[in-house]
């Protein structure tokens, strides 16, 4: 399917470049510029990751007041409305400049080889395009669900805690995953995501120009760590709800 | 030995090629890769055919000349060779063997398995010199390199240019070359002087050519036939990043 939509996208490349000089746009950036631009995009990213999955744990609790008011705190303090535009645009850019840097890089090679390279390399390396796919169709689930619905949509009942009256998310979330396919695809979206991090970390230092004899074996253990904690992390919270008494 | 071939053949850049089987028999297994190429052609020839056209011309990995992409892999088996480096002996017989050109954009076949590699001579061009006044050799000792130094400028100064590096990556992208050819002036005080307009140059040539973009997937070291280390690329994209944002030189 990978190749279908890939021949279809340099068909369309090949339109568009015949039509505008590709110069004087952001196509024309320079290729390192625009590694750059992903990498920095995918480290704030990252970070925000480990900001979220710091209140999602607090759904672990005996009761769900903490994540509500911390959920609350979130959606609608004043420094966080603006970290979330920051936030937004960190995703727009990434998916933006990396999808730019991908269907460049198809067009570099229109004939293929009928035997591709085996080369000994990180294998993870050659499926960003393809675990960024499922990733994105993942974020569109979750925006629909915890942004839409709940912010412009009001789909959410209110729970009064300390005589105050919050949205309550975390019913939310617990009603979501009693459901099986829920948990099911949450749990295979963030093993992908694993996978998308167990390269993206490691490699946007490199991108950065940051490879250094001594510090880069580190960066590496750190790429795995980071991934392992981010995809257990946010996976255990599924599975302790599904099957413990919230 | 008895080799099954499927060779690309393709007569010129116009036209679009396909794979041609053919079978050898007699192969020694002492026998060069390219010697069995040859060994091919001059069968092709008696039998009236058009031999494959193929690049060589040291034959003995120093100039950069015979790369082919053999069963998948740039330079065929082995590790830290060139195509002209390999020898019968790494097959077995019965085996097919798939030859293709090196697959780029910005490296169009001229005929068969030769391509037109000038890009990488563009990109020299651009930016992969020092201008000093090559009067009489200077005094010895007037500019100091220390050994480690002069050590990695040397290492990375082993690329020989053959284009393996854009051949085995998936993007097609030339950054081992041109982020070698990049270090081994930038570590050197000679080649400081002009580092901020040289990285932008031939970055920005080596875009205009359209090769891929760096996706750090390090096809390029496991095959580069003179072990150049990524870790060139991480120098030129630091070097890349000084010069746009603290030089005050532009191109
Ligand atoms: C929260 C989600 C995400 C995080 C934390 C993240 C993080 C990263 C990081 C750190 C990199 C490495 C950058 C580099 O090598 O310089 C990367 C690469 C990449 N990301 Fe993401 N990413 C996320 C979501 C996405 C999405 C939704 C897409 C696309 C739809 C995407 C597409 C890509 C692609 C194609 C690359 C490879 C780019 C390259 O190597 O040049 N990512 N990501
Ligand atoms: S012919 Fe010169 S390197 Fe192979």
């Amino acid at each position: 399917m990978f190749h279908s939509i890939r021949l279809f996208v340099l068909s369309v490349m090949n339109i568009v470049q015949s039509n505008y000089t590709i110069m004087g746009n952001s196509l024309s950036q320079s290729s390192l510029t625009k590694k750059y631009v992903v990498a920095l995009a995918g480290l704030f990213l990252i970070t925000f990751l480990f900001v979220h999955l710091a209140i999602n744990l607090l759904l672990l609790l005996p009761a769900t007041d903490t994540f509500n008011v911390a959920a609350h705190f979130m959606g609608t303090n004043i420094i966080i409305k603006v970290f979330e535009v920051v936030l937004f645009s960190g995703i727009f850019i990434h998916i933006i400049y990396s999808l730019i840097v991908q269907v460049q890089n198809w067009m570099a090679r229109p004939v293929r080889y009928k035997l591709e390279n085996w080369s000994h390399t990180s294998p993870f390396s050659k499926f960003m395009i393809h675990t960024s796919v499922i990733i994105f169709i993942f974020l569109v689930f979750h925006l629909i669900e915890f942004y839409i619905e709940t912010k412009f949509l009001g789909q959410i009942a209110d729970v009064v805690i300390d005589g105050e009256s919050y949205p309550d998310m975390g019913l939310k979330v617990i009603t979501a995953f009693k459901i099986p396919i829920v948990v099911i695809g949450y749990i295979l979206s963030f093993i992908v995501l694993g996978f998308h991090l167990h390269h993206g970390f490691q490699s946007a230092f490199q991108s950065l120009g940051l490879n250094h004899t001594k510090y880069t074996p580190t960066i590496k253990l750190l790429s795995t760590a980071v991934s392992i904690i981010l995809a257990v992390g946010f996976i255990i919270i599924p599975l302790a709800i599904y099957f413990g008494n919230y | 030995m008895n080799i099954k071939l499927k060779i690309w053949r393709q007569e010129n850049s116009k036209v679009k090629g396909k794979f041609i089987d053919y079978v050898l028999d007699n192969v020694s297994p002492g026998m060069s890769f390219l010697e069995m190429l040859d060994a091919l052609n001059t069968k092709l020839i008696q039998e009236g055919g058009s031999p494959v056209a193929f690049e060589h011309d040291c034959r003995e990995g120093i100039c950069g000349s015979c790369g082919l992409y053999i069963n998948g892999r740039p330079h065929g088996p082995g590790e830290k060779s060139t195509t002209c480096e390999l020898h019968m002996r790494s097959f077995k017989d019965g085996d097919t063997i798939i030859v293709e050109p090196w697959r780029a954009k910005a490296f169009p076949v001229i005929r068969d398995l030769i391509v037109d590699r000038s890009g990488f001579d563009e990109i020299l061009k651009a930016g992969g010199f020092i201008s000093v006044n090559a009067g009489a050799a200077p005094e010895a000792n007037s500019i100091l390199v220390n050994k480690e130094v002069s050590e990695e400028a040397f290492d990375v100064a082993t690329c020989i240019g053959c284009g393996a590096c854009v051949a085995a990556c998936k993007n097609a992208s030339a950054m081992l070359f041109v982020s070698a050819k990049i270090s081994q002036l930038a570590i050197l005080p000679q080649g400081k002087v002009e580092a901020a307009q040289r990285v932008q140059a031939m970055v920005a040539k080596m875009d205009e050519l359209g090769f891929g973009n760096c996706t750090n997937t390090y096809a390029c070291e496991a095959e580069c036939p003179k072990g150049i280390k990524v870790i060139n690329i991480a120098r030129m994209n630091r070097e890349f990043f000084t010069a746009k944002v603290v030089s005050q030189k532009t191109t």
